[in-house]
């Protein structure tokens, strides 16, 4: 049967590089490559003309120059003799800490609030939606605006604390300050400090370390005791409760370094015209950090709520009828199910926080956009490098927190098979 | 339901298998990843062949008949169409679609389109057929498959019957030589295989090349002049229905029939 | 035995549920006071709303709408109140709402010139009609590929030769691709047509657009860049990148669904690099280096500039919903148009993109929103959108700090904006879901 149709062996021609399915695919690919190289090449050659013309050759070793401005908000110790570099690392770990914390209290908010919006409490309920409606309608850099200037213009001056009748008191018995230009919170202090890490760029207190390190093996021990409750569970049927002696192996070893590290509270007192001591978080900071959770909060809450509504009502009553108690219910069945739905958002969720956080120039915050795209940018003049390196930083912790995400993502849906 | 009676006289006038040879298969095989999906395939056939091919599920006949058309390619030997050689020749694949026609088992309705827009989509777009011509030919078909009346409807307003019928009647449109059905039956309701099945004997009545993938062996029994049963990616048995039916050979043959009918 | 067996003899006529658990009382019980801790709740939660109402609500609605200053404002309140309360000074919206809403060129500089925004706003409707609602006649898409035109020419004024020469360009780029997909594939006839249209654009349409204008002018008094501002600003920048991103957005998409090793990376890396990087950073982009990467000759403007990235920015974005549209559609209409022998780009534009792009629409509705807002972001390099203005009036020494009836102002107009087309977007997701398919 083969040999009735023989067919010639074929030869390569021109036009099978158009009509051939093996090799249209490379043709389109090569002159798309191509078509998008010259692009990119005459982007490249006007930047390069240009640069040059003004005599701005593509060079980083402005970071090694003096900065010579202050930032009074920073983790790490700089001064205006420091380097541009430097500046631009007080200004990243100033975005990472407006991310974190807005992305932590958003998430607190966010769950409180989906879970409120699910309330079978109509007022309650009907609240929640309304303040998300209201928050996520309106653009964030005027929430922004709006709770910078609720804080400067509502908060009283320092100099109102002073006096003999003060005008303003500071809260929480006297331990916290909220002023117009900042709010003053205690700070933890050691009377048997251990000292200094130096890393090379900055230092990092061995007390911290000391303290999550004991943390983590507080965690590490408590997993230990859960797995013998599942083994004991596993064997006799029955689970010992764990939830005391796991709050007992988290607290106790931790008041115990505590103790032994000699640790008080430091609280900021008014010093002349203004708070010492204490940690100061400045008005910009509180201002972008409540606008940004504010409005991240309504996408956290619509999350959490379309997660547990997505888990469709039979599987509750699947575990009801199957005698779950409404708490094992949550845990066991609808949790994990929900989990599912919301973590991808959460984190989405923080991704565009970091990316708002940007807007700190705007009030001037002096974040990672602060620093380098603005007071070195202007200083220096080097736009090209500045912007594609801030450009190059948000691009790599935006990678790093999608590519947290698509890992758990592969890890959930492994879980399901 | 495998055993769909047939009641209707079949018209066999025109039901004839000429010498000439519709599709050619020479030791076709095709992979997927590692899993030798389709082994050693021959087949030849005539035009005018109605062709039912059967086998448990997994045994490679929907791959077979999408590789005739290329929605699956293969990765040896040689099938041939109307004297066209199935290579990767875009243009040869081009003509070879546009003379076969597809009826898939879920239909695969354009449902943006309505019933007659979607027949006059292909003759419009690839034959360059006028629009008006083609609404006339897209009507005959319609009327063929017994729903003209439906034609400015959706297809999500149709039943699973009236949806394969018009599937049927978009692939004729093309006015295609060779037909292939990929279980066209397979998603109805058992009333409605009914209507499908008295559609596709017309066909065969006005002298259709066809091969069938179905589960359907009083249709088979019937209509069809050969039927070949497939498993595990081989042909293991072809032979006329009577024989096939009445005195098959194979033991996997056996096995399966007496799954399939007897209970 | 006999003792199971029961007849009823009688029917019991419908009772009324107890009246606790009916009308108010009963509504009351069920939502606001089913238990304890509900009826805690509800008492709290209902104490803080009464303070926070009564709070805000006087301080809005006794405000002033007639003042000539902050200081005027002051001194009427301290008229008519002897405690020294004060409220919203709502004088500075009614002095300054036509600047907020139509920037510095339509508001108090030229009166009179309010037709122009508001005509083109109009026209948006008018053009987005066939898009938002179905069943709307075929011929509103000529109305849309006018306003595509008319657009931008009421906004900036000008010679109306402008914009027609640049439609004629355009249909020149697409009379071209129509004789290039003759002779070649369509995958080449794109490109090719694409550099005809920028050959047409950069050669032909600057002498013929003079010329034409010299025969006879048609002219809108014409409106610097920069003047362009208030709401007008942020619904032209919006609207801008929403058009104009969408087909960048639609080759992105299928880029990223393609087989094509190059073709899909170079559409993934586009869009993960625009995706990962905050707008700001890209507007910098825009009004800072976007000199350096064009010829010297070419000066851009800032406005043109900003447009240009927040497009490409909400291209990225829009390519992401359209690729989840693209990736809801069943493998059979794929295979269905194959087996009909559709070419590639045949199936695409008549098969599988009016479906994917039919269930993006919400999607697309929810970024329009999204840029809407971002569009705020312009304030941060000296462009004049609602906040810049605020900005602006608040350096006037008549209304220097007065803060929160300007936000308020602004936001309120926002969110009018924003909650519709939410709403809208909802409205559309229902449809799509219970609508034949």
């Amino acid at each position: 049967m083969s040999d009735s149709v023989a067919p010639p062996k074929e030869t390569f021609r021109l036009s099978m590089l158009l009509y051939d399915s093996r090799y249209r695919g490379i043709t389109i690919q090569f002159v798309v490559l191509v078509l998008v190289l010259l692009a990119l090449g005459w982007l490249a050659r006007n930047a390069a003309v240009n640069l040059a013309a003004l005599g701005k050759p593509l060079r980083f070793d402005f970071l090694g120059d003096t900065a010579s401005y202050d930032i009074n908000q920073r983790l790490i110790e700089y001064t205006s003799t420091d380097s541009h570099g430097r500046a631009v690392l007080v200004g990243l770990l100033n975005t990472l800490l407006v991310a974190f914390m807005g992305c932590a209290a958003a998430t607190i908010l966010g769950v409180i609030g989906g879970v409120l919006r699910l309330s079978s409490n109509w007022l309650v309920s009907r609240l929640v939606a309304l303040y998300v409606e209201i928050f996520r309608n309106v653009p964030v850099l005027l929430w922004i605006f709006v709770c910078m200037f609720t804080l400067t213009a509502i908060a009283p001056a320092p100099r109102a604390f002073r006096g003999d009748t003060p005008e303003a008191s500071m809260l929480l018995w006297d331990s916290m300050a909220v002023t117009n230009r900042g709010i003053y919170i205690p700070e933890p202090l050691f009377s048997r400090p251990l000292g200094d890490l130096n890393l090379g760029v900055f230092n990092v207190s061995i007390e911290l370390i000391v303290l999550l390190a004991v943390l983590a093996g507080s965690l590490f021990a408590m997993k230990w005791n859960n797995a013998r409750a599942n083994r004991i569970q596993t064997e006799t049927g029955d689970r010992p409760n764990t939830m005391w002696m796991n709050i007992a192996i988290v607290i106790i070893p931790f008041l115990l370094v505590l103790i032994a590290l000699g640790f008080h509270i430091g609280k900021p007192e008014l010093k002349g015209f203004n708070f010492k001591g204490g940690i100061n978080m400045s008005a910009p900071l509180i201002g972008l950090w409540l606008g940004l959770t504010l409005y991240t909060t309504t996408y956290i809450i619509e999350a959490v709520r379309s997660g547990i509504q997505a888990v469709s009502k039979g599987q509750s009553e699947a575990a009801f009828a199957l005698g779950l108690r409404p708490g094992r219910t949550m845990s066991l069945v609808i949790l994990p199910q929900a989990l599912r739905v919301i973590i991808p958002q959460l984190i989405s969720q923080y991704l565009n926080l970091t990316k708002n956080s940007s807007l700190a120039v705007a009030i001037g915050y002096m974040d990672l956009v602060s620093t380098l795209g603005g007071v070195t940018l202007n200083q220096t003049g080097r736009e090209m490098e500045a912007i594609l390196m801030l450009m190059a930083i948000y691009l790599t912790i935006s990678l790093t927190i999608s590519g947290t995400m698509n890992w758990y993502n592969n890890r959930v849906k492994l879980v399901e098979r | 339901m495998s055993d769909l009676a047939i009641e209707r006289k079949i018209d066999r006038s025109k039901m004839e298998v000429s010498d000439e040879v519709a599709i050619q298969i020479n030791d076709m095989n095709k992979w997927y990843g590692t899993f030798h999906v389709l082994r050693d395939i021959n087949l030849t056939v005539n035009k005018g062949e109605r062709i039912v091919i059967a086998g448990p599920s997994g045994s490679g006949k929907s791959t077979m008949i999408r590789c005739i058309n290329r929605l699956e390619e293969h990765q040896a030997g040689d099938i041939i169409v109307d004297g066209i050689e199935l290579t990767n020749d875009l243009k040869n694949i081009d003509k070879i679609r546009s003379e076969v026609g597809m009826c898939f088992q879920h239909f695969n309705l354009f449902p943006h389109l309505t019933i007659l827009e979607n027949c006059t989509l292909a003759p419009i777009w690839v034959r360059k057929t006028p629009k008006k011509e083609a609404i006339e030919t897209a009507m005959h078909f319609l009327e063929k498959v017994k729903i003209p009346d439906q034609a400015n409807k959706y297809p999500g307003q149709l039943s699973g019957g009236q949806q394969q019928r018009v599937a049927i009647a978009r692939s004729l449109c093309m006015k295609p030589r060779i037909m292939l059905f990929d279980e066209p039956t397979s998603a109805l309701d058992p009333e409605m295989i009914k209507e499908v099945l008295d559609t596709m004997i017309e066909l065969a009545e006005e002298g259709m090349t066809m091969l069938c993938v179905t589960h359907e062996m009083g249709f088979a029994r019937q209509v069809a002049n050969r039927v070949i049963f497939m498993d595990q990616g081989q042909i293991v048995e072809q032979n006329e229905p009577e024989e096939f039916f009445n005195n098959p050979k194979s033991e996997r043959t056996k096995l399966f029939l007496s799954q399939i009918l007897g209970h | 035995m006999s003792d199971l067996s029961y007849v009823r003899t009688e029917m019991l006529p419908q009772k009324a549920p107890p009246a606790t658990s009916v009308g108010v009382v009963g509504w009351l019980r069920e939502n606001l006071f089913s238990s304890v801790g509900n009826s805690a709740l509800t008492v709290v939660t209902g104490a803080l709303l009464l303070m926070l109402l009564s709070a805000i609500l006087p301080w809005v609605f006794l405000g002033i709408w007639d003042a000539e200053s902050l200081a005027d404002c002051r001194a009427q309140f301290a008229e008519m109140y002897a405690d020294g309360r004060t409220y919203a000074c709502w004088a500075v919206i009614a002095d300054r709402w036509d600047q907020i809403m139509f920037g510095y060129s339509f508001g108090n500089l030229n009166e009179g010139l309010y037709w122009r925004p508001l005509l083109g706003l109009a026209l948006i409707l008018v053009a987005l009609s066939p898009i938002l609602y179905p069943n709307v006649p075929r011929i509103m898409y000529v109305a849309t590929a006018a306003t595509l035109f008319l657009y931008p020419w009421l906004i900036w004024g000008g010679s109306i030769w402008g914009p027609l020469t640049l439609a004629m360009c355009i249909i020149g780029g697409i009379v071209a691709f129509r004789f290039a997909s003759q002779v070649m594939i369509t995958a080449f006839a794109l490109p090719v047509a694409i550099v005809v249209t920028a050959v047409l654009i950069m050669v032909v349409m600057g002498p013929l657009s003079n010329g034409l204008a010299s025969v006879a002018a048609l002219e809108l008094q014409p409106v610097p860049s920069r003047e362009v501002s208030g709401f007008v600003l942020s619904i032209t920048i919006g609207i801008v990148a929403i058009v104009a991103s969408l087909p960048i957005a639609i080759m992105l998409a299928l880029g990223r669904q393609s087989d094509l090793f190059i073709v899909n990376k170079l559409s993934t890396g586009f869009i993960e690099i625009i995706r990962g990087v905050p707008l700001i950073t890209l507007i910098f982009v825009a009004t800072v280096l976007m000199k350096y990467f064009l010829p010297s000759h070419i000066d851009l403007d800032p406005v043109v500039a900003v447009m240009i990235l927040v497009t490409l920015f909400t291209a990225a974005y829009i390519a992401e919903v359209i690729r989840g549209g693209l990736a809801a559609l069943p493998k059979g209409q794929y295979e269905a148009a194959d087996a009909l022998g559709l070419t590639y780009w045949q199936a695409q534009r008549l098969i599988i993109l009016p479906q994917a792009l039919k269930i993006s629409i919400p999607g697309i509705v929810s970024n329009f929103i999204s840029v809407f807002k971002d569009t705020t972001l312009v304030s941060i390099v000296a462009l004049n959108d609602p906040l810049g203005i605020s900005g602006a009036i608040r350096s006037n020494s008549d209304w220097n700090g007065i803060v929160w009836e300007l936000y308020g102002f602004i936001a309120l107009v926002f969110w009018i904006f924003c909650f519709s087309m939410s709403r809208y977007s909802l409205w559309l997701e229902r449809q799509l879901q219970t609508g034949h398919r």
